[in-house]
């Protein structure tokens, strides 16, 4: 990115008044909300209220009709920026993992730094072999990810983003498709990430998971956040009576 | 084999030839014949290895220009493998040759006589390139096609670019759903690649053809040679495509 003059003082994420829709269909309209630089946020809210939508406009997968997003105070829908800049500092985790099923899980992690950040080889795999490692899958370097279970598939996937040493992560729903045993082994690995001080970006339908972890929760419903706070207000006082009944609902 | 033997079994074809007169297998004995056989044989192999070589790809470029943000060039691809599909081989050869044949330049290595820069062989190359990579073309996009969205944009937000993530990612997973279909293509190439005959390259049809238009009785000979060859051709190809496949499966992943 060029020469800015961003200081982590300032919000690393900032969403300003954004607008987006698919054709007739307005998703977004007019949400803001700032992320901190080690901070952790959630966003929670009903289906379809636009949720995924939001967190691909940060990094670019989706484009936005008005209002600003900024990351490290450059503004990702500039037509001058460079998307891949933008991506090396930006992180992104899938609901449906999305590794590329014909590398092995060692070498899933080790594409990109190799192709886009073009750093030795062996300096990259020494790296890729320690983030295997942190999320516990020592021994399935080798494996495919057809080899491997849907939990096991996300850590990877985890290690395959942190491999570029991104700044802020973004994570989409990454444990709704696992079952509920496997869901906790990729939710410890994105808490020690939390702590380790990693500016998350959560889609998340875990409460617990919110509720000991986020700095701050969002509830989005229709395109706007409806109510937001950190944990302790959110969960106990919300006030707006659709907030109160998706929580009764999911709580 | 020693020469002995060798020489054993020319003389049976020999005299095969002269008690049943329906079956000279000339080429056996007259080494002079067997030259023209080889030389054919070593013009099919030469033929057809670059023709599959070069089909593929025109078949990658084809279909990542039709993944193309410019119209145009989507539009050329698109007319460009109408145009080969739809039309017969045969036709695309003599057309390339004596149509467009007309208009390359010539030159005179000698400084007497003067040579098209393009020799027949070449524009068989060429015609039988573009007619078989038009087919690959479109295996390679519904290849592409099943190649779902989500992992590429995957690939794009660890930061790879469209080049990258299609020579990394599109491809390899496209190109083992397309190679049953592009398998199939291959094989029609090789055999395709007899009508080349038309512009008088000296393939194997073409010099048994002639060797059976100088020695009448060779006839019958020729015709089971030339199915015996294209059968071991064919053979050896879809004996390494299904290798290929093989060592391009995945574990874990499709059947
Ligand atoms: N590429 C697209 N083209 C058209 N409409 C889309 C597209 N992506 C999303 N939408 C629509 O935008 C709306 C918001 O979708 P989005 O995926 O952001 O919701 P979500 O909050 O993530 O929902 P979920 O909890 O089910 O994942 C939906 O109505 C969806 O159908
Ligand atoms: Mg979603």
């Amino acid at each position: 990115m060029t020469e800015n003059n961003w200081d982590s003082t300032q919000p690393i994420v900032s969403i300003k008044d954004v607008y987006k829709s698919f054709g007739a269909l307005e998703v977004l309209k007019g949400l803001s909300l700032d992320v901190m630089k080690g901070e952790v946020i959630c966003i929670i809210g009903p289906s379809g209220s636009g949720k995924s939508t939001l967190i691909r406009c940060v990094n670019g997968l989706n484009d936005i009709n008005s209002g600003s997003i900024t990351v490290e105070g450059q503004e990702v829908h500039d037509e001058k920026l460079d998307k891949l800049e933008l991506r090396k500092k930006v992180g992104m985790v899938f609901q449906q993992y999305n590794l590329f099923p014909h590398k092995t899980a060692l070498q899933n992690v080790m594409m990109a730094p190799v192709l886009v950040l073009k750093e030795p080889r062996a300096e990259v795999e020494q790296r890729a072999r320690a983030l295997i490692k942190k999320v516990r899958l020592e021994g399935k370097e080798d494996s495919y990810p057809g080899e491997l279970s849907g939990g096991q598939q996300q850590r990877v996937a985890i290690a395959r983003s942190l491999a570029m040493q991104p700044d802020v992560m973004l994570f989409d729903e990454v444990t709704a498709a696992l079952d509920p045993e496997t869901v906790k082994e990729v939710l410890v690995t994105i808490k020690e990430l939390a702590q380790e001080g990693m500016t998350c970006i959560l889609v998340t339908h875990e409460m617990g998971f919110a509720r000991e972890l986020a700095d701050h929760i969002y509830f989005t419903d229709r395109g706007v956040i409806v109510e937001h706070g950190p944990p302790r207000t959110f969960f106990n006082d919300a006030k707006d009576p659709r907030t109160k009944e998706f929580l009764s609902q999911i709580l | 084999m020693s020469d002995a033997m060798i020489e054993s079994i020319r003389e049976f074809f020999r005299q095969l030839a002269e008690t049943h007169p329906k079956w000279n297998f000339i080429y056996i004995y007259d080494p002079g014949v067997g030259e023209r056989v080889l030389d054919g044989f070593w013009m099919t192999i030469q033929l057809s290895v670059v023709c599959v070589i070069l089909s593929v790809v025109i078949g990658v470029v084809g279909a990542w220009l039709q993944r193309s943000h410019h119209v145009w060039a989507r539009l050329l691809v698109q007319g460009y493998v109408q145009f080969f599909r739809n039309t017969p081989p045969l036709i695309q050869l003599l057309f390339f040759y004596f149509a467009l044949g007309q208009f390359t330049p010539t030159y005179s290595p000698d400084g007497w006589l003067e040579q098209p820069v393009i020799s027949n062989v070449g524009w068989a190359i060429i015609s039988l390139s573009f007619f078989a990579g038009a087919f690959n073309v479109e295996i390679f996009r519904s290849g592409i096609e099943a190649v779902p969205e989500s992992t590429i944009e995957a690939s794009e937000s660890l930061g790879m670019s469209h080049l990258q993530t299609y020579i990394y990612v599109i491809l390899p997973l496209a190109f083992r759903v397309s190679l049953p279909a592009l398998n199939n293509n291959l094989v029609n190439l090789v055999k395709t690649t007899t009508q080349a005959i038309v512009i008088a390259v000296p393939e194997l049809l073409y010099q048994l053809v002639s060797i059976y238009n100088d020695y009448s009785t060779a006839q019958n000979a020729c015709m089971v040679l030339m199915f015996v060859v294209y059968i071991g051709l064919v053979g050896i190809l879809v004996l390494g495509m299904n290798r290929w496949e093989r060592g391009m499966q995945i574990p874990g992943y499709g059947a």
